[in-house]
């Protein structure tokens, strides 16, 4: 009965409101998405030059995720909750896979080539990871006892290592933010949270002895990129010069002097930011964490008010997972973070990730669109 | 489900977590929006001065390349200063419209035009890029005339790599030359940027990262015309480290000098250290070309070179080592006991396996009569060492051969060195599919057949012999000297054969009369000196020779004419060099190879150990 009042209240008795349930679309997130992804288009168009190529290719990516994120916002969640563990094998097997493939071909490889369709499984396994992870917890008591603690973890660790081998830092980052975000929201005792902090701290001085001169060297770069100017550092203080010289209101669309420069390569993808708040400045920058913020409280909105344990966790976390993206690129672009290869989401140029971002928003509407089963 | 769970404490704990992450997401926002303030507000104004009318350039320092020296402080490898005609793409409004002009007024090849285009593209605009290198007088004088007419266009005195010694030991200091594309993807771009050579044979790219240095850099203020303002900070580059070799030019001279007319190698180590002290393949080839850009024509030639002058026969040469195997094979019979010293063979020219009609030839025609085991080495005769080694076995003879480094690679400081050929049963089997047959032991021990090795090999086991078992890896870099330190060279195994020494002493002395007997293949070298060389001479078949037909040096085309071999250490009685020649095509070991190993030998001890 409450439910459904709480569902009329987000829904407007218009013709469109009616298409929209019959969509399975939630409202508020939708609008947020379709605002995110405008501004990419903005920003695209000035990061890359103005070239109009650039922004055709991005918008048939686009169509093709808000298409996707429909079709998957229809799906019963209880479908996902059956298929989880399924999918998760799948997903694991296809790296698997991947690593052999690279192998062979001598070299890093992130696809799987299939004639007419390229397909990289590690976006794949960041939605799958988290269903796995949640169907399991959910399966059992909660809080997770030691012992599923321990499953989950190994369950984490084996899509995270054959993805970190391939190597990709930033996704496998983010494929262990998914897992450990499940395990959080099942209500991971905080002295247990402690624990892995203090020994993470601990083992740091010991992979330091352990390490070669050379790797050394990348997490010295890592923490200090002004150390290597000429190299990894370039990108950096060139980004701290565009967003600084953006003060207060920035220099306006298609005024940055700065993307110019040579980090140009990178502009339209992970260092899109450093554009963003250099033409439209702090004021630009607060309103786009704005949109992020909301998006996000409206996840977590949509988590608390899922009905089964399998869809609150499935939900919380890629609401997490969501802000951990955000996150870390933008703590990259303006140099408080280590630089890895996480794009911004909805706003960087490059198919695959939003695509897959959209199929997780897909998967939070069916979780709140379908709140009848049982 | 069976399971019982507590709903209310599952949604109190959930709710509590949606909150806590709603904490630490808003916690970790405000550190994002902190940082913001700080770069946009508080740093805006440093920040625009930088981004505005100025920016920053940050422009790479090269460091200068470290020197090669050899043995004795001679340089072989140095930077020598060179006018350069070099282009700044940001300063021309339109550059191919001034190749052309220049083209009209210098001689300049496409190819470099082509070049030129390659590391523009990979430069930043502002980074000037060389077009010509070591500009002669004329052309100097030619563009310093119209030098106005042509800005962004200017002369640049660049350091380019030098080796006086030319073709003298290419193949071991190799050689730098242009980043080409394939390696630019392997090099850590930061190290590299601004670099335009890197080391692409020999010592030049094993030892890259020492002789290369760290690239420094400046922080340049510009402004929009990319003028320079000032330069704001500067880390010095850090250069190259010089290397020190064990080498010694004079003696390579004179082992070059000495196979003057002939393809083949010498090689000479240090017993004691592995060291080696020279390192001779011919032809050579000049690398100073490589450096400034070999023309396309003049590569060409060097590569289709019938006597392929860029193989590093001394390196990568495979050959049969011919009677110079024998002293190892007398060895292994004395350590497996398979015959005495004193043991007499009777040799009537021939051998045959029991019930095959097949006649195992001895050099000698009419055969050496009865020999013992001293005299066989002294008189190279075939016959006993077939029967040796059909009394070992091949497996013996493997298994004794690879103890002394057949078959597997030395590990000397170089790249591209070839294991050689160490036959065995298994061997055969996996890659002929065929088993092992008795007649191809017996060639094997004399050094024909599958066999083969390389003449550093041969210089490594002949030391090893000399050193009584004592094995040793030959390296070429004796020391590393940055600025404030100085490193050993290659960390090198040593390690120990156990022989009986009665055994060594007798094949030793075999060695001894093969050049200081009467009967000796090698007589001809023990002049003009008071100590004792220990040799074996080796004449390997190139060609098949029928079992009717004749060998006739005179008759058959010089290119399947036998390789001439020696191997030879001295002092006999207290053994401080090793060297391993061989003479392409060269006839008998005797009368070629030899005596160019007697040179070697006699210029270092004379050099080093006289006075």
């Amino acid at each position: 009965m409450k439910t459904e009042t709480r569902h009329e209240h987000f829904e407007p008795p218009s013709l469109l409101g009616t298409i929209l349930r019959k969509l399975h679309i939630d409202i508020p997130l939708f609008i947020g998405l379709m605002l995110a992804s405008s501004l990419s288009f903005v920003i695209l168009y000035s990061a890359g030059s103005q070239d109009m190529d650039v922004l055709f290719r991005q918008a048939e990516r686009v169509g093709l995720a808000f298409v996707l994120m429909t079709i998957i916002a229809h799906i019963d969640p209880y479908q996902f909750k059956r298929y989880s563990t399924l999918l998760f094998g799948f997903g694991v097997l296809l790296l698997i896979a991947v690593l052999i493939m690279g192998q062979i071909g001598k070299g890093a490889q992130r696809w799987l080539d299939f004639g007419i369709l390229r397909f990289q499984p590690s976006e794949m396994i960041k939605l799958t990871t988290p269903m796995m992870i949640a169907w399991y917890l959910a399966e059992h008591a909660m809080p997770p006892k030691p012992k599923h603690i321990g499953v989950a973890v190994l369950l984490i660790a084996l899509p995270t290592l054959l993805i970190a081998k391939q190597p990709d830092l930033g996704t496998a980052l983010l494929v262990v933010s998914s897992g450990a975000g499940v395990l959080f929201f099942a209500g991971l005792s905080w002295l247990f949270i402690a624990a892995i902090i203090a020994v993470c701290s601990a083992l740091t001085p010991v992979l330091w002895h352990f390490m070669h001169d050379y790797q050394r060297d990348r997490v010295l770069t890592f923490l200090n990129p002004e150390a290597d100017p000429l190299g990894r550092g370039y990108h950096i203080i060139q980004s701290k010069i565009a967003i600084g010289s953006g003060g207060i209101y920035g220099k306006g669309w298609l005024g940055s002097t700065q993307s110019e420069l040579d980090f140009l390569p990178e502009s339209s993808t992970d260092f899109i930011f450093a554009v963003f708040a250099e033409e439209f400045g702090l004021f630009g920058g607060l309103s786009l964490l704005t949109l992020y913020l909301l998006i996000i409280a409206r996840c977590l909105y949509i988590a608390s008010q899922a009905q089964d344990s399998y869809s609150r966790l499935l939900a919380s976390s890629l609401s997490f997972t969501f802000f951990v993206y955000v996150f870390v690129n933008i703590g990259m672009v303006i140099g408080v973070l280590p630089v890895v290869g996480v794009p911004l989401p909805l706003i960087s140029y490059g198919g695959t990730s939003i695509v897959t971002l959209l199929s997780g928003f897909g998967i939070l509407m069916s979780i709140h669109t379908h709140k009848k089963y049982r | 489900m069976y399971l019982i769970k507590d709903h209310s404490l599952e949604n109190r704990i959930f709710l509590n977590r949606i909150i806590a992450a709603f904490c630490l997401i808003t916690l970790l926002s405000s550190g994002l929006i902190i940082r913001l303030i700080y770069l946009q507000i508080v740093g805006n104004e440093h920040y625009s001065l930088l981004a505005k009318d100025n920016s920053i350039k940050i422009v790479p320092l090269v460091p200068t390349r470290g020197m090669i020296y050899d043995r004795n402080g001679k340089v072989l490898a140095e930077n020598t200063p060179s006018y350069s005609l070099e282009l700044i793409p940001e300063k021309i409004t339109n550059i191919d419209e001034t190749l052309l002009r220049l083209q009209t007024l210098l001689e300049i090849p496409a190819d470099k035009i082509e070049l030129f285009q390659k590391s523009r593209k990979r430069q930043k605009r502002f980074v000037s890029t060389p077009l010509l290198l070591s500009m002669n007088d004329e052309e100097l004088a030619k563009f310093a005339v119209v030098r106005p007419y042509f800005p962004g266009v200017d002369i640049h005195t660049r350091l380019v790599r030098h080796y006086p010694y030319s073709d003298l030991a290419a193949h071991i200091i190799g050689y730098v030359s242009r980043i080409n594309e394939a390696e630019l993807k392997d090099l850590p771009i930061s190290e590299y940027r601004g670099s335009t050579h890197i080391g692409k044979l020999g010592i030049e790219s094993s030892y890259e990262n020492d002789l290369h240095g760290k690239t420094g850099y400046a922080e340049i203020e510009t402004n929009v015309q990319a003028r320079l303002l000032n330069t704001i900070n500067e880390v010095n580059p850090d250069p190259g480290a010089d290397l020190y070799l064990t080498l010694d030019i004079d003696l390579q001279k004179t082992a070059y000098d000495a196979l003057t007319g002939y393809n083949g190698a010498a090689v000479a180590i240090d017993i004691k250290t592995g060291g080696v002290l020279a390192f001779v393949s011919r032809p050579g080839f000049d690398p100073n070309p490589f450096v400034v850009g070999i023309t396309n024509d003049a590569y060409q030639a060097l590569q289709k070179s019938e006597n392929q002058p860029l193989y590093n026969r001394a390196l990568r040469g495979l050959y049969p080592p011919g009677s110079t195997i024998k002293p190892f094979i007398a060895l292994a019979g004395l350590e497996f006991d398979a015959i005495t010293p004193e043991q007499q063979i009777n040799c009537p020219g021939y051998y045959q396996l029991p019930g095959v009609d097949h006649q195992y030839r001895d050099w000698k025609k009419g055969g050496h009569g009865s020999v013992n085991l001293n005299q066989a080495i002294t008189e190279s005769c075939d016959v006993y060492f077939y029967r040796l080694a059909s009394m070992l076995g091949i497996d013996h003879m493997h298994s004794f051969l690879q103890k002394f480094g057949f078959g597997e690679k030395t590990g000397i400081d170089l790249m591209g060195e070839k294991t050689g050929l160490l036959p065995s049963r298994e061997w055969k089997l996996a890659q002929k599919k065929q088993s092992w047959y008795p007649g191809e032991t017996l060639i094997t021990g004399i050094g024909q057949g599958y066999l083969q090795v390389t003449p550093l090999q041969l210089a490594r086991a002949t030391a090893t012999l000399a050193n009584h078992g004592h094995i040793v890896t030959p390296f070429l870099v004796d020391k590393i000297v940055r600025a404030h330190e100085t490193s050993p060279g290659p960390e090198t195994h040593q390690n120990t054969i156990a022989l009986k020494k009665a055994n060594i002493n007798t094949v030793i002395d075999g060695m001894i009369n093969v050049v200081h007997s009467q009967h000796g293949t090698a007589k001809g070298i023990n002049t003009n000196i008071n100590y004792q060389i220990a040799g074996k001479t080796g004449t390997a078949q190139v060609l098949g020779i029928k079992q009717n037909a004749k060998y006739n040096e005179n008759s058959i085309d010089f290119k399947f004419r036998d390789h001439a071999l020696f191997i030879s250490f001295a002092p006999a009685n207290e053994p401080k060099i090793a060297v391993a020649v061989i003479v392409e095509n060269g006839g008998h070991g005797g009368s070629v190879a030899a005596p160019i190993a007697g040179q070697v030998i006699k210029q270092y001890l004379k050099d080093n150990y006289e006075n």
